[in-house]
């Protein structure tokens, strides 16, 4: 007996030599097995932002397709998904969960400004990746004061500056009117725009309204804008109001160069609802494929996207921009985790975050790719202009890349 | 909505103003100060036996509960229906992140001012309630939350706008071998304690007699003596006052505030809590902050694609089987457990 147990330690301790070293490195990183990698993520549900939960179950249904055809580096993911119904004190909440006790090896795509800057400094100081958070705000590149958080689609501000710099080449006589939603989203593009004209903002500007978005109606805005004379309209509007101006505008006669946010740039939910003639010329600034644009019918990528969605999110809306948003997303991610190859470390995957090069994703504009750097914290930073020609939207002038000015 | 609290408030008395009828010798008597005494201990030991965010969570229970208590005292005491406590909560949240973030002021003395902000304002507020009665004060009150998060972005030099204020989660003073979180449970519990105590001194005498009584039937309260104008707007007052101080601590314990935080769902919450937790009682709030804090994640764990729907059948099962709440139903079964036999004879 005495015997037998000195044989099974001695078989223990050879055992643990045998298979330590990856054994003993994967259990030291946090949410990771040699099977299974933990990844966190909250969206909104339920509340007044649910419409964008779509994206929270679409990367859901993207991981799903990555683990039925064999993981990651034979590791599964295990994708844990919560409700904050976009209320900071949730997400907080539902975070620490996530980091403390499910054990979470990162945290992907939390949605919203306000929720994601609850949690802003819990994650950087706990040192958990932050990684592709879903918001256009600026202020998630800043890897010298927040080096584990990291944005993913081009900001707010960015886009501003390509209409300004658009309206400053090619309209020379310019009276801008300006409607926006009196909210951070709102005014990080008002904010753009205005620093991209620079010393001529207060001249060219004429009129700025804003709108609450609880309002009812814009009528009386694009009215006012109409009056003061504007031959340029900046419209910083959700698709909501978005279709609302365009119809108002084109129902009093108002005809300015009409440039539209990204933010509605949908074919399917803004201009077809606002009237296919009404949207004619209008001009925004494009980074994705709309995905209810006919000229994308017969590309690879969409056809792609077509078939996944089929499969994998039946119930998830095809005239949906936002399951197109998160099927890119979700394959960055995994790039990211496929550059980590075995080391798993939270460093490591930061790292990694951070080492995206020229990576292409099949959803976004031909030419656009991926490119991040230990300073460069924004993945997408490229964008093109696209005027609608009644049909489709037709890129035009040159690839925008504010990494490069 | 005044009938179930009415009945819970008939128990309350009767627990409270005739001994007589309790059963000689000591156990049942005895035995809720037992109860709360054992209570406060597994209160006191939580945050070291559960992890730092389970502690986090109780955290917030204990702050739910400061606020269901406030709103309780409105509604379930004096009948006033309140959809509005959010934009308390809010002021409060508000008063203490600018006092820290704008003036460098130490939290500890931001919770105090922000529950007298709130006091003035609710009462304030409270005046011109007056005139208002049952749903049209709910209407009114609606649109004191509906209208706070705009008035929030408004100024934004103050407020941060929707961007928000971010503050830093306090640590422990020096020497106290504690984690912020444990920091903050303990913090909470005490000011919890310090409120919850006050509350069952001003709400199980005199004037808690003269709310009910306002509630049940102002002109005979009125015959009475009971200025009714003045204890209205006045348990407004230390209503949102209560609520203002549950905001604050919110605001210390999350270390950020937004708009968004505070919508009027929020204020329904609220509302929920108390009901489930038992109108006009006290241990009622706590049990509702239990509730609202807990349940809805369990919703979620049990359906991800309709959390809400679980929630409500929740809901529906609670009111159907505790129709006075947790807290009436835990005392109504209390009364008949130890209820004299003499209630139980047939009648002769």
């Amino acid at each position: 007996m005495h015997l037998f147990k000195r044989f099974l330690a001695l078989l223990l301790v050879a055992g643990f030599f045998l298979a330590g070293p990856g054994a003993v490195t994967a259990q030291t990183v946090v949410g990771v097995t040699a099977t299974e990698i933990k990844i966190g993520n909250t969206n909104p549900y339920s509340g007044p932002a649910s419409a964008y939960g779509t994206i929270g179950k679409a990367i859901g249904a993207y991981f799903k397709k990555v683990n039925d055809e064999g993981g990651i580096n034979g590791r599964k993911i295990n994708y844990i998904t919560y409700d904050d119904a976009y209320t900071p004190p949730k997400t907080v909440e539902m975070v620490r969960r996530l980091v403390e006790q499910d054990q979470v090896a990162l945290l992907f795509q939390t949605l919203g400004t306000p929720p994601n800057s609850a949690i802003h400094k819990y994650v950087n100081q706990q040192k958990v990746p932050h990684l592709f958070v879903a918001t256009g705000a600026t202020k998630w590149n800043d890897p010298q004061h927040f080096p584990w958080t990291m944005g993913y689609q081009p900001n707010y501000q960015t886009e501003g500056k390509i209409y300004a710099a658009y309206v400053l080449k090619n309209v020379p006589d310019a009276k801008v009117g300006i409607l926006y939603q009196n909210d951070d989203y709102g005014k990080d593009y008002l904010k753009g725009f205005e620093d991209g004209l620079g010393e001529a903002a207060k001249k060219l500007i004429v009129l700025k309204q804003s709108y609450e978005v609880t309002d009812p109606t814009i009528d009386s805005q694009i009215v006012n804008l109409k009056n003061s004379g504007a031959n340029v309209f900046f419209n910083i509007t959700i698709p909501k109001f978005a279709v609302q101006a365009i119809k108002k505008s084109h129902d009093i006669g108002w005809k300015p160069l009409h440039l539209l946010n990204n933010v509605s740039s949908s074919l399917g939910t803004v201009l077809k609802p606002a009237g296919l003639d009404a949207s004619k010329g209008l001009i925004t600034a494009l980074y994705m494929k709309e995905i209810t644009d006919p000229q994308w019918k017969n590309d690879k990528g969409f056809q792609d996207w077509m078939a996944w969605m089929k499969k994998y999110y039946p119930e998830g809306a095809l005239d949906d921009q936002s399951n197109a948003f998160a099927y890119n997303v979700a394959m960055l991610m995994v790039q990211v985790l496929k550059q980590c190859g075995n080391d798993l470390s939270r460093e490591n995957i930061m790292k990694q975050a951070a080492n995206v090069k020229s990576f292409e994703l099949p959803l976004l504009l031909p030419g656009i790719k991926v490119n991040t750097s230990p300073t460069d914290f924004a993945p997408i930073e490229q964008e093109q202009l696209a005027k609608f020609d009644g049909e489709r939207w037709v890129l035009f002038g040159e690839m925008y890349d504010a990494s490069k000015k | 909505m005044t009938s179930p609290g009415g009945v819970a408030a008939k128990a309350t008395e009767q627990d409270v103003a005739s001994p007589s009828r309790a059963v000689p010798g000591l156990g049942p008597r005895y035995l809720p100060r037992v109860g709360l005494v054992a209570l406060l201990f597994v209160a006191v030991i939580l945050p070291f036996t559960l992890s730092n965010f389970r502690t986090f969570q109780f955290t917030q229970v204990l702050i739910y509960g400061i606020a269901l208590l406030g709103l309780n005292m409105l509604t379930g005491y004096n009948g006033q229906i309140s959809i509005g406590h959010s934009a308390f909560y809010a002021i409060g949240a508000y008063t203490t992140a600018i006092m820290i973030d704008r003036w460098n002021i130490g939290y500890g003395w931001t919770i105090p001012v922000a529950g007298l902000l709130c006091l003035v304002v609710g009462f304030l507020f409270g005046r011109p309630a007056l005139r208002l009665e049952g749903l049209y004060l709910a209407l009114a009150t609606l649109a004191l939350a509906l209208s706070v998060p705009q008035i929030l972005k408004y100024f934004e030099h103050w407020t941060g706008g929707s961007q928000g204020i971010v503050l830093t989660k306090p640590a422990a003073p020096r020497g106290l071998p504690l984690n912020p979180d444990q920091w903050m449970y303990l913090l909470t519990l005490c000011i919890t304690l310090l409120l919850f105590v006050l509350a069952r001194n001003l709400l199980a005498g005199r004037v808690g007699r003269a709310l009910v009584a306002i509630r049940d039937n102002h002109i005979a309260a009125e015959a009475m003596g009971i200025d009714n104008a003045l204890y209205k707007s006045v348990v407004f007052g230390v209503s949102a006052a209560y609520t203002g101080i549950a905001g604050a601590l919110s605001a210390v314990a999350i270390a950020f505030v937004a708009p968004d935080s505070f919508d009027a769902f929020l204020s329904i919450t609220f509302l929920t809590g108390i009901v489930i937790g038992g109108l006009a009682t006290i241990s009622g709030a706590v049990i509702g902050a239990l509730f609202i804090q807990f349940v809805p994640n369990w919703a979620q764990d049990i359906s991800k694609a309709a959390p809400w729907a679980i929630f409500g059948t929740f809901l529906i099962v609670f009111m159907y089987v505790m129709p006075h709440g947790i807290a009436g139903f835990c005392r109504l079964m209390w009364i008949r457990l130890t209820a004299p036999p003499v209630t139980r004879q047939e009648p002769r």
